[in-house]
């Protein structure tokens, strides 16, 4: 076992000391084609997306509990930064809007699907299905490129003149054409063009992961002793491949809006300040609204079943138990990735598409709630009986089983055409969908950066660090997502600047629901401090682990060397069981690798 | 370290992994392709009914090369077959003839864009003009004495560039009407041919066959654009394996047959988008 050397933060020193067979600093760290070193890029790379959008969203909060007040400490930053919409360090109204947009787009974008599928899957799935390297390893390295890139234009948009998108991360026509029709190259063609490239990115991505999983898994692994992990990205990949290219297209087609006045999304008749404004029409707004979302929900998918996956690997490993009802799981993934194909229009009820086909929108969506509750039951029934280790990535996996479960239920009545009538676009819409991602998918994902940690670097993240992070953060995102279930019944608008002053009355509750809201933001943020030192500190001074499976885990990826070499495996593995052999009756270990020979 | 099945096939799905590859990122090109097509349908569904030019925005038909199409699709249908002999070639071990079926392939893919980018140019220099009056038609147009035509870029009119420009009028060579199915010619068609002068007073709206005149269009130069950049990009490829690539047919003539016989693939794909666009937007 060797020591943590081939990690970012000592690219200088590798750099200076020539190996013979290896490779330079730029061939090793920028253009790897090792998909672990990959998996490293795109996890620091989201992680700092993730932290900026949660930036963002906390200027956000300022304005909305303190409306018209400048920002503490970022203030004079943001006015140096950006002039005039941010005059004295006060968020104005656009730049609202701006932020908005931008951290919707980042965070889904550029940071939890990054993390979770371009991280997790390319550093665990070749390991875990005993694979050398991914199918197409510069098409690996290509794919984060163009996700950098990106992510480069996205930001760079910001001082585009006029600033950045601010037509919220929907993009909605015919807003997102008119907020500056003057101007043809603005922001939101900016963010036209780095949501294409961050398109081509995925789809690389999904092409090479798919591949990976039909191709490269090692002899005896048969589909059915897949971890559940390696199924869960491998429907990822799927609804990435097949759900993307629809907004591909649609984003084309609305660049094409913004830049050539062609009238694909803008109806006869549009009149903007008093003109008509000088385009043919003849087009149709819910066109893209029907293309957005036939990506937008699939996407939600994407961003939940990876962490799914995490989260079964760390409870069986940490129960001691196989997973109760694997087969159903896989079953339920697989019936998930097709029926999120035909919700998508529940996002739509409001636009007047006909009762009709609310109500088949309607039934699927009930429908796709089954094999979710399916996974989130045998999850809880896996815990029944074992004697649970209760380790930090242990206490993030299980916190996520109730954060996503509530996240779902509130979902339910987002679904039914009737209830949804009254709660759409107000704040219930944000604490859901909040639910199921912050308190949901990070989580599960801190849980696998906690849990593979001692396999990328050979050390063990800080417990104590750890467990602060945990408690705080479970406590801070409750306090923040519970509240706004409250403020949303009460029918607060999600898309007020001014934290609703306009329209409710200063003593009502939900105002002051905004105020507590924002501290329990600033708890968050404060929390996040134990985990930014955990991750780079342990680097050097985490304590190191035992051996190359310090968990005691069973799957493949905790049979090579730590970190794993180029090449990953010593010996071409074999496998001989399926993926939860814990507890074995008669077994000297109460885990059976499952290369290990009966 | 070496990757597995890069150009063996993997016992078990009897497939090498590019092959995979190929068919999973068809699979997002059929949907990327879909979407247009779907948009193009509910576009065209949604257009108020009656005649263009006659009624503004309803869908025009006709108005494409039908001809110049039928041409262009069985060059793409030659191009297609030839590939699949030039692979064929090289499975019989006969480089000589890959190379000579790849260059009809690639000569039949240049073909193809020269003949498209002449009907975008028939189309950028042929306009829709509507009259105060109401009167509509469509034909050719004639600024200062000159026929601005694509090629001196930038000489696309429309009547918002004409007032810019202060000029007082314009000369209008109008199509003839088609006559109706059991309509006689009408007297109108006879002398529709000749050039009339209109004042910029008396014009509602004037634009050129492009983008932004009417969602057909746009959806049109759209679909085959993108089609169009397929094409180009798998010449390109086709080329790079005909020529520069084609030293591995001697260190790796297998990896190099499948690279052939994925490259088809694609070129296949592209063939097929054809084959829907042609019959929907130049036949119905």
């Amino acid at each position: 076992m060797s020591t943590a050397t081939s990690h970012p933060n000592s690219a200088a020193h590798e750099h200076a000391v020539e190996h013979h067979h290896e490779p330079g600093f730029w061939q090793k760290y920028i253009f790897s084609t090792d998909h672990k070193m990959i998996g490293i890029q795109y996890g620091l790379t989201s992680l700092g997306f993730l932290l900026f959008g949660f930036f963002l969203v906390m200027c956000m909060r300022f304005q909305l509990a303190n409306p018209g007040a400048p920002i503490p400490v970022f203030g004079r930053l943001l006015e140096a930064i950006l002039g005039d919409t941010a005059k004295g360090g006060v968020i104005s109204g656009d730049l609202y809007n701006s932020f908005g947009a931008m951290h919707g787009t980042i965070m889904v974008f550029l940071a939890v699907v990054p993390l979770a599928f371009g991280a997790f899957g390319n550093y665990v799935t070749p390991l875990q299905i005993g694979a050398p390297d991914m199918a197409f390893p510069r098409l690996n390295m290509a794919s984060y490129h163009l996700f950098f890139w990106g992510g480069v234009l996205m930001l760079a948009s910001f001082f585009v003149p006029g600033g950045t998108a601010k037509s919220g991360w929907t993009s909605y026509s015919p807003l997102a054409t008119i907020a500056e029709f003057e101007k043809p190259f603005n922001g939101q063609t900016m963010w036209l063009i780095g949501m294409v490239t961050l398109i081509t990115s995925s789809l690389l991505g999904a092409v090479n992961f798919i591949t990976t999983i039909i191709q490269l898994r090692a002899r005896g692994m048969s589909w059915m002793r897949l971890p559940f992990f390696v199924w869960a990205q491998f429907v990822t990949g799927f609804l990435l491949l097949l759900a993307f290219p629809p907004l591909e297209a649609a984003g084309v087609l609305q660049l094409a809006d913004n830049l050539f006045h062609t009238s694909f999304f803008l109806p006869n008749g549009l009149v903007i300040s008093g003109q008509q404004l000088p385009v043919s029409g003849g087009g149709s707004p819910l066109l893209w609204q029907h293309l957005f979302w036939f990506l937008g929900h699939p996407e939600v998918y994407v961003l939940i079943l990876p962490a799914m996956g995490v989260v079964s690997e760390i409870i069986a490993n940490n129960t001691r138990k196989p997973l109760w009802g694997y087969k159903s799981m896989v079953y339920a993934t697989m019936s998930i990735g097709f029926l999120s194909f035909i919700v998508w229009a529940h996002h739509m009820y409001l636009t007047g598409m006909g009762t009709k086909v609310s109500t088949f929108f309607q039934t699927t969506t009930m429908m796709i709630s089954i094999p979710s509750v399916m996974i989130l039951t045998a999850l809880f029934v896996s815990l029944w009986g074992g004697s649970i280790r209760f380790n930090t990535p242990m206490l993030f996996a299980l916190a996520f089983l109730p954060m996503f479960g509530i996240g779902g239920l509130t979902g339910l009545p987002l679904g039914f055409n009737a209830s949804d009538i009254y709660l759409h676009d107000s704040y219930y819409v944000i604490g859901h969908f909040h639910y199921v991602v912050a308190p949901g998918t990070i989580f599960g994902l801190f849980a696998g950066i906690y849990f593979w940690y001692p396999k990328m670097t050979g050390r063990y993240m800080s417990e104590i660090l750890g467990k602060i992070h945990f408690w705080f953060s479970l406590i801070g995102m409750n306090l923040i997502f519970a509240p706004m279930f409250v403020q949303g019944i009460k029918g607060m608008s999600r898309r007020m600047a001014d934290g609703g002053t306009t329209y409710f009355g200063a003593d009502d509750i939900a105002l002051t629901l905004n105020k507590s809201i924002t501290h329990a933001g600033v708890l968050l943020a404060l929390a996040q401090i134990p985990f930014i030192i955990n991750i780079f500190m342990s680097i050097r001074t985490g304590k190191k682990v035992e051996n190359d499976n310090p968990w005691g885990a069973t799957t493949l990826d905790w049979a090579t060397p730590t970190p794993p070499p180029h090449g990953n495996f010593t010996s071409e593995p074999v496998v001989y069981r399926g993926p939860y052999e814990y507890s074995a009756p008669g077994a000297k270990l109460d885990y059976l690798p499952q290369d290990k020979k009966p | 370290m070496e990757i597995p099945y890069t150009y063996k096939p993997r016992p078990d799905t009897g497939l090498y992994n590019a092959k995979v590859g190929i068919w999973l990122f068809l699979a997002s090109e059929i949907m990327l392709f879909g979407a247009l097509f779907s948009s193009y349908i509910l576009l065209r569904v949604q257009a108020p009914m009656g005649e263009w030019p006659k009624v503004a925005g309803a869908w025009p038909q006709g108005l494409l090369n039908i001809p110049i199409g039928t041409f262009n699709t069985a060059v793409l249908i030659t191009s297609s077959v030839t590939v699949v002999l030039a692979w064929a070639a090289l499975k019989m071990n006969n480089f000589k003839a890959f190379r000579r079926y790849m260059v009809v392939t690639l000569v039949c893919a240049f073909g193809f864009l020269g003949i498209k980018s002449y009907e975008y140019n028939e189309k950028f220099t042929h306009y829709e003009l509507r009259l105060k009056s109401g009167e509509a038609m469509t034909g050719h147009l004639e600024v200062n004495g000159k026929h601005p035509g694509f090629w001196d870029f930038g000489s696309i009119y429309n009547l918002a560039r004409l007032e810019k420009e202060k000029v007082t009028e314009i000369k209008f060579t109008a199509d003839p009407v088609k006559p109706k199915s059991g309509e006689k010619h009408a007297d109108s068609a006879s002398h529709a041919h000749e050039a009339k002068t209109y004042a910029l007073g008396d014009i509602a709206k004037l634009d050129a066959f492009v983008l932004r005149n009417h969602t057909f269009f746009a959806i049109y130069f759209v679909i085959t654009a993108l089609h169009g950049l397929h094409v180009l990009g798998g010449a390109l490829v086709l080329g790079y394996f005909a020529f520069p690539g084609s030293s591995m047919w001697k260190s790796n003539p297998e990896q190099f047959t499948n690279r052939i016989e994925v490259a088809g693939l694609f070129w296949h794909f592209v063939d097929l988008v054809w084959i829907f666009l042609f019959p929907v937007v130049y036949l119905l």
